[in-house]
């Protein structure tokens, strides 16, 4: 991530140590993960350790310290969602990135990740793509919502 | 400062205002278990071994010891049997952690909490952070910090810092009451540390180390 960006970031919250889970969400949103570069610049700018950085960057789910793909895809696993068949819309999800929960396939198009409640459990199976939510999922639903991002897959 | 007066186990106790009931209790030569306390450090409060019954204006209380400050009348336990069976729940976890540790068996044996109660999870940190806020408190430099929350809480050595710190202090290595961060750094060094010497930023090894 360029150093100009990290600084502008910085200096919306006028460099106040109070403000880096501000600053860090930020930056996770503009650069979809948090590198290296940016911990360095953030602690010498608001004057906190790197460690303490790096806490409070792995204490929440929101936050990546490493590179994540141009899509977002949550599957939700909570209760509501898993009686209603969540895990096969998980194993779809993951046939079709080719990836497991966690991971981010090697052309960084896809992140794929679980959660445990959305929080819109009377739409279940519920999966959240980029920000958006698609209920009533089904695995062959999941699947070619998955393989329609970006346009129609070139391979085929 | 204001003197503040306590009962601890039937005695008498006077402490300065702002005191930690742990602190009152060791002045008056009582002794309360602890695991994540130094003298030297900012309380902190993870171990919960010095849970103690504090009963104010007539209702009892589970109090952490090492974090809660002295009260005037405060009358407080330090042994009954609701407090033995929560620090051998707490030791019985432990163990799972670090069966091994000579503090933590040492309490385990007063306590007869139980080797084998929960399936072992070789993390061997107690995550007492001994070692994350000596290096902050005392020595200013967090070469080492905690990484995730929950279960998946641990310790972690920032290469950059560590590479430059570490070889000459390991100051923190006999606090630890598992040793688990003698293992953690050397992992560090082998696996970490290497790196950042070839992107050039070290100097704690090698011809310039002292
Ligand atoms: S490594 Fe040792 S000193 Fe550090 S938090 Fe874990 S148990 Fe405590």
């Amino acid at each position: 991530m360029d150093i100009g960006r990290i600084d502008a970031i910085i200096d919306r919250h006028r460099s106040e140590a109070s403000s880096l889970i501000q600053i860090l969400l930020d930056i996770q949103a503009e650069n979809r993960w948090i590198p290296g570069e940016a911990i360095s610049r953030i602690g010498e700018r608001l004057e906190v350790p790197a460690a303490r950085i790096r806490h409070v960057a792995t204490f929440y789910k929101a936050f990546s310290l490493v590179p994540r793909g141009r899509h977002e895809i949550h599957v939700c696993m909570g209760t509501a969602c898993h009686v209603r068949g969540a895990s096969r819309v998980l194993d779809a999800s993951q046939d079709a990135t080719g990836i497991r929960p966690g991971e981010t396939d090697p052309g960084m198009k896809f992140s794929l990740e679980t959660v445990n409640c959305l929080g819109c459990c009377a739409l279940g199976p519920v999966v959240e793509i980029d920000g958006k939510i698609h209920g009533r999922m089904t695995a062959a639903r999941a699947a070619e919502t998955v393989k329609g991002l970006e346009g129609p897959r070139k391979t085929e | 400062m204001k003197e503040i007066r306590l009962r601890i186990d039937g005695k008498e106790v006077a402490a300065p205002e702002g005191a930690t009931v742990l602190e009152a209790a060791k002045t008056a030569g009582i002794r309360i278990p602890t695991l994540c306390h130094h003298d030297g450090l900012e309380p902190f409060g993870a171990c919960r071994i010095c849970i103690v019954e504090a009963e104010a204006r007539g209702s009892s209380r589970l109090v952490v010891s090492c974090v809660y400050p002295v009260e005037e009348n405060l009358a407080v336990r330090t042994r009954s049997p609701r407090i033995d069976r929560i620090r051998k729940t707490i030791l019985d976890l432990l163990l799972a952690h670090a069966p091994d540790s000579p503090q933590v068996s040492g309490l385990a044996a007063e306590y007869g909490a139980l080797r084998d109660r929960f399936e072992k999870e070789g993390s061997f940190c107690i995550h007492c952070g001994l070692c994350v806020r000596y290096c902050a408190e005392v020595k200013k430099k967090h070469a080492v910090g905690f990484i995730g929350r929950g279960i998946r809480k641990e310790i972690c050595f920032i290469p950059e810092v560590a590479s430059r710190e570490c070889k000459g202090c390991k100051e923190c290595f006999p606090l630890c009451p598992t040793s688990y961060l003698q293992a953690a750094y050397a992992l560090a060094e082998s696996l970490a540390l290497p790196c950042v010497i070839n992107r050039g930023h070290c100097c704690s090894h090698g011809a310039q180390s002292p």
